[in-house]
């Protein structure tokens, strides 16, 4: 082979190398930008008044997104006490109890469940909370939410609970213990870890969701009480005023999308590093 | 006192009913009613979830039949809906989405997988993971502020300008549009790409490499000559959960694709997407069959995710399985 | 795990208890045209009376008529008042009973636009209005727009037209005139709160025509005259049936209104675009709110009768500050004995 062939394939190859190295880089970089651009726009937004005013009147400055807080705090709290129990429940039964074809059509379900565009989980929501009750609430949204935290929170806690291993189960069943004992004292808790962390990520996905919530949740310029009221949440406030023409409502939509991207990431973090700590397993 | 199920059962032939309660005084068997019910309620949902949207599409179907999907008008006041603009548009944005997105992604996937040493892999990749958690109406407030006067100021001079003549860079500039929607949601799908590609690069066994760099290839070429065909199926099964991803978008979308729903040829055109659609109407939509043509479309977007979903499952268990089998 | 559990059961008993207050929540959805004076007016209302709470969430005129005959929200409000069809299908989901139009204050649909280099008011013509939003005027430097505007710069450029993407009585004001003013617009488009659009780009309310507006160039959208205020951009007069260029301010709406107000009809429904009059704008209207004519809920209806006595007598007074017109005043009073019908 020719030198001067050679080095043109070196060259190709140290340039390709180099592109996929830019390509990585640049992916990276757009994280960094986004949290870069919405601390320069919304920063300056965030005072005392964005955490604890309602919103004023239309064209006027001024106000805060008080509610919205509040009404995504209630909402994602209710739509994790709906959809980590069915989850986590479902979960145990296909790790520890289920036979082959129950477990199968039940995985098949959830990941179904999974692949669903949330705005089409917002129309199912709609149908069965809202219309035979009659009005938007905070419930309906919750319930949206909750459906789509389950699938994360039922494989997770499958995979986890598999992943204990064997002999920790053996040890217990040797000492006595009842199968469902040995779930309750001694599987789950060496899972612990993992499934706290599937449900950190399931919380932190539904938290940016805002299609389901568009005609479940609806919206609310006041504070809203109990669970069936419509209520105002972030993503939503943050979509209201980021297509209107008010450059108040502007600064307030990034104010209120850093808050909400920080949330998201904070989560996220947080979910991660516990599970790069390791399970909880003594070695022995 | 519970551990003694097991030689219960085996203990002479008891009837089947007291067997049962018999299970039901000892902990366990509540244990496992108690989950299966709660498992069987997931299958629930998601019947239910599927029943619904069949049932409350009847009219479009009944009415329109086929032709549903191959009409191009919508019309609320004469009662005229097709899907055709809706498909279109969804079809068109993924595919500009999928054209930016593969390209950037499998680059960053090969780099990440074969050149970046490990803690410096699992570090990008960390930030890839939450560039995927970013929610999607921060991408739409994005796309608004930042994308559409970019494409207003440079995007659409520096394609129009020499190329205009093509149809698909024709006509006036909105600043939203397909190629806008496309653009946003590439960023969006990105980081689905670089995670499963790289997950399925790292899986190729090192026998493949090897055996190429010692038959004299460049790293370059070993890489884009070997190891990614040898991970091909997978990579597809990622631009497959990419394109499932695209499809559904509805908030970035819907904030920058211009929402008209024509079918029009040029990229710099606005358009409409199923998602987007349904965002904006449902709530106003007077009428049953107006309101049932939107669900309509929801199953229409519901089949489309459930069959890419699928076959990209498939097509990653299958390489992942290959470089286990092939060995290394 | 099972203090987590017990933890957050408890918060949100607590919750639903100590929040659960006494003030009494009021839902209304509808017109994004009058949303910058009704939200002023729930905000006022709101603090005179604490334990009223009116929640009103601007989402077109097309979703206020849904959601009120779907019973989802307590009130409506509408710029396109709702025609046969509509009062039926509401009749047959509540047994019956009606609901009533309120008319609440006097607005106008105005041509506004972002042209670089033209700060002010470009006149417009039925036809020249008609030939853009059809599609077929494509050129700000048109004779059609140029015709009226001689001595103003029109550039060579592309009309961006943005319209509504959701169901809007906006819209419906706008394409109620242009169906009055042009055939051609009549038949092949027609008049409703969502049409199908020869051309141009979506926004989603008043909010997002005016935002998309704002930030496209050469655009040209119709938007209640506040948000155009508001925002300080640009508006056009347009040719009313006398042939006088008239801009929408609050004479020129109000003389729109003049003939209206002597014979308005007991629904209220009327529509009052291309008016006759020297001096009255042709894009002018009505709006109104949708009360149903029974209610379940004593409280409720009490909240919003009183809501209404306090809106046609005190309310009236800070319609003009955001550039309403009020209404006239055989409307006001014929409208406080209709409040009557609401049981």
């Amino acid at each position: 082979m020719s030198k001067g062939r050679l080095r043109w394939r070196k060259f190709v190859s140290n340039f390709m190398l180099a592109m996929t190295g830019v390509c990585a880089f640049v992916s990276v970089l757009v994280l960094f930008f986004i949290l870069g651009y919405l601390l320069f726009n919304g920063g300056t937004s965030i005072n005392w008044d964005f955490f604890t005013k309602l919103p004023k009147p239309v064209g006027e400055a001024g106000g805060g997104m008080a509610n919205a807080i509040v009404g995504s705090g209630k909402i994602l709290l209710l739509a994790s006490l709906m959809g980590v129990p069915i989850g986590f429940l479902g979960g145990i039964y296909l790790a520890e109890f289920s036979g082959k074809g129950m477990a199968s059509v039940v995985r098949y379900a959830a990941d179904l469940l999974n692949g669903v565009p949330s705005i089409v989980i917002g129309i199912f929501a709609y149908s069965l909370v809202v219309l035979p009750f009659k009005h938007f609430s905070a419930l309906a949204g919750a319930f949206a939410l909750g459906i789509m935290m389950i699938p994360i929170t039922l494989r997770s806690t499958e995979e986890f609970l598999k992943n204990v291993p064997r002999m920790l189960r053996e040890a217990a069943m040797a000492l006595g213990a009842s199968k469902w004992k040995t779930i309750v004292t001694v599987i789950v808790p060496a899972a612990y870890r993992g499934i706290m962390t599937a449900i950190l990520l399931a919380l932190a996905r539904v938290a940016g969701e805002t299609a389901p919530l568009l005609f479940t949740a609806f919206g609310n310029r006041f504070e809203s009480h109990g669970w069936s009221q419509p209520t105002a949440t972030l993503p939503v406030m943050i979509y209201t005023y980021a297509v209107s023409p008010y450059d108040d409502w502007h600064r307030q939509a990034w104010a209120a999308g850093l808050v909400l991207l920080g949330l998201v990431l904070i989560i996220n973090i947080l979910a991660r590093t516990i599970l790069s700590r390791g399970i909880a397993v003594p070695r022995s | 006192m519970a551990t003694t199920t097991t030689t219960l059962k085996g203990a002479g032939p008891v009837s089947g009913s007291r067997s049962f309660f018999l299970k039901l005084r000892d902990g366990d068997e509540i244990a496992r009613l108690v989950t299966l019910v709660f498992a069987t309620t997931v299958v629930l949902i998601t019947a239910a979830l599927v029943w619904e949207l069949w049932v409350n599409s009847a009219l479009p179907r009944q009415k329109f039949g086929f032709h549903f999907f191959v009409t191009s008008v919508w019309d609320p006041i004469m009662d005229q809906f097709g899907a055709l603009p809706f498909i279109y548009g969804t079809m068109v944005t993924s595919a500009v989405a999928l054209l930016v997105a593969v390209p950037l992604g499998i680059g960053a996937a090969i780099f990440l997988a074969e050149l970046a040493p490990p803690r410096v892999s699992d570090t990008l990749q960390f930030f890839i993971d939450l560039l995927a958690a970013v929610p999607s109406v921060i991408y739409g407030l994005l796309g608004v502020f930042i994308v559409v006067p970019l494409m207003r100021t440079v995007i659409y001079p520096a394609l129009n300008k020499p190329f205009g003549y093509l149809p698909i860079f024709k006509g006036p500039s909105y600043g939203v549009g397909f190629m806008t929607a496309g653009i946003v949601l590439a960023i969006m799908v990105i980081p689905y790409i670089i995670s499963v590609s790289r997950e399925v690069l790292l899986s190729v066994p090192r026998d493949q490499r090897e055996a190429a760099l010692a038959l004299g290839s460049t790293r370059w070429e070993s890489t884009w000559k070997v190891v990614v065909p040898f991970a091909k199926t997978g990579i597809m099964g990622s631009i497959f959960l990419a394109l499932a991803r695209a499809l559904g978008e509805t908030m970035a979308v819907t904030m920058v694709i211009g929402n008209t729903p024509k079918i029009a040829a040029s990229l710099f055109a606005p358009g409409y997407s199923i998602a987007a659609v349904i965002a904006n109407e449902f709530t106003e939509a007077t009428g049953d069959l107006y309101l049932q043509s939107l669900i309509a479309l929801g199953l229409v977007l519901f089949l489309l995710t459930f069959i890419l979903n699928g076959l990209a499952r498939i097509l990653i268990v299958l390489t992942t399985q290959k470089g286990s089998e092939v060995g290394g | 795990m099972k203090r987590i559990v017990g933890l957050a059961v408890g918060v949100l008993a607590l919750c639903a208890l100590v929040l659960a207050d006494n003030a009494l929540l009021i839902n209304g959805a509808g017109a994004t045209f009058p949303y910058p004076i009704y939200s002023k007016w729930f905000d006022v209302y709101h603090t005179k009376n604490p334990n009223f709470q009116f929640n009103y969430q601007s989402v077109g005129s097309g979703a206020g008529i849904k959601q009120v005959t779907e019973g989802t929200v307590d009130f409506g409000a509408t710029d396109g008042p709702m025609n046969d069809d509509q009062l039926k299908t509401f009749q047959d989901k509540h047994n019956g009973t009606g609901i009533l139009h309120f008319p609440t204050v006097l607005g106008a649909d105005v041509p506004t636009y972002n042209i670089p280099g033209v700060t002010g008011a470009l006149n417009f013509t039925p036809e020249a209005l008609a030939g853009i939003f059809l599609g077929k005027v494509t050129k700000w430097n048109d004779p059609a727009i140029a015709g009226s505007n001689k001595g103003v710069n029109l550039p060579a450029a592309d009309i961006i037209v943005v319209h509504r993407s959701d169901g809007s009585g906006t819209t419906y004001i706008w394409t109620d005139y242009l169906s009055k003013v042009s055939d051609e617009w009549k038949t092949k488009v027609g008049k409703g709160t969502s049409v199908n659009w020869p051309s141009g780009i979506g926004g989603k309310g008043n909010e997002g025509v005016m935002g998309s507006v704002k930030t496209t160039p050469n655009a040209i959208g119709y938007v209640e005259l506040i948000y155009a205020v508001q925002n300080n951009i640009p508006y056009g007069s347009v040719r009313n049936s006398s042939g006088n260029f008239v801009k929408a301010d609050l004479a020129s709406v109000t003389a729109a209104a003049a003939g209206a107000a002597k014979e308005m009809p007991d629904d209220f429904r009327v529509s009052i675009t291309n008016a006759p009059g020297n001096k009255a704008y042709p894009i002018s209207s009505f709006t109104w709110l949708l009360i149903p004519q029974k209610f379940q809920d004593g409280g409720k209806r009490d909240a919003i009768k009183g809501f209404l006595q306090w809106m046609l007598n005190d309310g009236q007074n800070s319609v003009e500050a955001l550039s309403y017109a009020k209404l006239p005043k055989e409307v006001v009073e014929k409208e406080k004995k209709a409040i009557n019908n609401i049981q």
